[in-house]
């Protein structure tokens, strides 16, 4: 066993001094593949990490949402519905909920308004006249507490707050663009009537029976949408999923380019590599070490790369918020959130990734060996 | 002792191109003594030295190292053989650039997994020994012709081979490296070492050193000893 170690010690210390004689062509093919691997890295980590973030914040959200539908479009919850659904049995709890949407010209943005109830949400209550707002906002507008914003309403009023907190910033992923009010100047705002809502969140004693009783909802309330909490949190999967193929395909181009040119340069032979190999049997080398050899070679250069990729496909999803795929795989309009993800990594889809770029790129390297290292030793005495 | 019986050589066996690069050699060739190949261009001397140092197989005969017949052993077999036995000198040197001349020493024995440090130290002593230890850190491309076959003379010496092999090792010198080279000769023969070398250069068969010249042409012998 020592001597076998020794003999590996040995074969990489000549691979290593080996590739820095090559030092150009391996250094480029390095950074070509770690190219390689930190582009199907940070897709990979950023889509799962953003999935798995959807699915922590989702996690919290009401079991089903119910909603009513006039003509086709969403519209306001009377107030005689709340007392309807709370007779629904298995019901535990209903709230109506306010919130809705604002286009600010000055930044052109939309924001979310919302009235928090004690329960929902966790940001508290606010008090008439007050707002809290979400970290994008804050930045765009250049906010801080204590500030008057004011906003003209739909209605043509002018309103007046002043802004109590800024929400905390590691919830940027759902608060980017939110704003609190207090239930009056919801109402007030968007001239809203006492008694409605914009919809109601239900929560359910037992959630096998989630299903039962959103058929009860739908008989007790035809005109009502009703909206469970697990097909939410599979439409964001399927969107995160899509999203993540519009990357792919986009980058697949590019990928395929790098993987062709690392490829070809990593199972091209050149003359003196043929000419060295033929001196190393000369010398006393099996057929086995030049293959052993040229397997550390070509494992050296791809693990190195995977390394090098991962890491700096880590850094660039949970330190830099994937500056690359921002555009694609997150935000919306104008606000985009500027969060930083929980850094997320998936066991399975290392290995995936290790197995379709280090593994490959050995064979590549290894294979072209195969034929020159098979060739007569007494080839070097004759050449 | 190496001892060669009928041994028979074709190149492209069975195609067009055919060619019997030895034709019958019988041959013995004694321990610890200097023994040259000699004769003209395509006479067969490199060939035969291929076959005494097996880095390749006769098409018929024998090859007996010692009381061993290792004429019809695989690759893998002859390859120990050929690395615990032989340490080889080329004619072009065959060293690998980029790498320093200690590096191109060492690589013989890498296959073989030994201690590291002692490894390192026996390279450094060789390369003393032959005069280059201050040069052991530079790059073979850096070195001169007779320096670079001194690297040679190291890495065919650093497993300890019994013989050493040189194909036509003067063809690229001059008289006075020529002359310094069979020095280095003497005093591997004084070591006990035996060596087998291929040459027309007269400086070499006609050396005192060397203590047997075989003549061969066209694939026979042409048993002129001396």
């Amino acid at each position: 066993m020592q001597i076998w170690i020794a003999k590996q010690k040995a074969l990489i210390d000549f691979t290593l001094s080996s590739l820095a004689r090559r030092k150009l062509k391996n250094l480029g093919l390095l950074l070509v593949y770690t190219v390689i691997v930190f582009l199907l890295a940070s897709v990979m980590l950023y889509t799962h990490a953003l999935r798995h973030e959807a699915a922590q914040v989702l996690k919290n959200s009401p079991e089903v949402i119910v909603q009513r539908m006039v003509a086709g479009r969403h519209d306001l919850i009377p107030p005689r519905y709340l007392e309807k659904l709370g007779r629904i049995r298995g019901v535990q709890h209903n709230e109506g909920r306010l919130w809705g949407y604002f286009y600010d010209n000055v930044v052109s943005a939309n924001y979310t308004l919302m009235a928090p109830s004690q329960e929902s949400h966790g940001f508290g209550q606010v008090a008439d006249g007050k707002i809290v707002i979400g970290a994008a906002v804050a930045r765009e507008r250049g906010l801080a507490p204590g500030n008057l914003i004011s906003f003209r309403s739909y209605t043509g009023k002018l309103f007046v707050f002043t802004v109590a907190a800024v929400l905390p910033h590691e919830a940027e992923l759902v608060s980017a663009d939110l704003l609190l009010l207090s239930e009056a100047d919801f109402r007030a705002f968007f001239d809203i009537p006492a008694g409605y809502y914009n919809d109601i969140a239900l929560s359910v004693a037992n959630p096998q029976e989630v299903r039962n009783i959103a058929g009860k909802i739908s008989e007790a309330l035809p005109d009502a949408r009703i909206i469970l909490r697990e097909e939410v949190l599979r439409t964001y999967e399927s969107i995160f999923n899509w999203r993540e193929g519009i990357v792919l395909v986009l980058l697949s181009g590019s990928i395929l380019a790098f993987a062709i040119f690392a490829w070809e340069k990593a199972s091209g032979l050149s003359a003196e590599e043929k000419r060295e190999i033929g001196i190393l049997k000369a010398i006393g080398w099996e057929t086995g070490d030049v293959l052993k050899m040229k397997f550390w070679e070509g494992a050296l250069v791809s693990l190195a790369a995977f390394l090098l990729g991962y890491v700096a496909a880590y850094l660039h999803v949970f330190h830099f918020s994937a500056a690359l795929f921002e555009p694609v795989l997150k935000g919306w309009s104008v606000l985009y959130p500027r969060f930083e993800l929980v850094p997320v990594v998936d066991g399975f889809q290392i290995v995936t990734l290790f197995f379709f770029t280090v593994f490959p790129y050995t064979v590549a390297t290894i294979v072209p060996i195969w034929r020159a290292a098979i060739t007569d030793p007494d080839a070097v005495m004759r050449g | 002792m190496i001892k060669l019986t009928d041994i028979r050589k074709a190149y492209h066996q069975g195609q067009h191109n055919e060619l019997w690069a030895l034709n019958g050699i019988d041959l013995t060739i004694e321990a610890n003594k200097v023994t040259a190949l000699s004769g003209p261009s395509g006479s067969g001397k490199s060939t035969l030295l291929t076959l005494i140092g097996c880095m390749a197989r006769p098409t018929s005969g024998r090859v007996q190292l010692g009381e061993r017949d290792i004429s019809g052993l695989p690759e893998r077999f002859l390859t120990d053989i050929r690395r615990k036995t032989f340490g080889f000198v080329f004619q072009q040197f065959n060293l690998i650039s980029g790498l320093s001349a200690r590096d191109n020493v060492m690589l013989p024995a890498y296959p073989l997994g030994g201690d590291w440090r002692a490894l390192h130290a026996r390279a450094d002593a060789l390369l003393d020994s032959l005069k280059l230890g201050q040069r052991r850190d530079a790059r073979v491309e850096w070195l001169s012709g007779g320096e670079r076959q001194r690297v040679a003379i190291a890495r065919a010496l650093i497993n300890d081979p019994q013989v050493l092999i040189a194909d036509e090792p003067t063809a690229n010198l001059d008289t006075a490296l020529s002359r310094e080279f069979m020095e280095i000769l003497e005093s591997l023969k004084q070591q006990g070492k035996t060596i087998i070398l291929t040459s027309h250069d007269p400086l070499v068969v006609e050396s005192n050193v060397v203590d047997r010249v075989v003549y061969l042409r066209d694939g026979h012998l042409v048993e002129a000893e001396r």
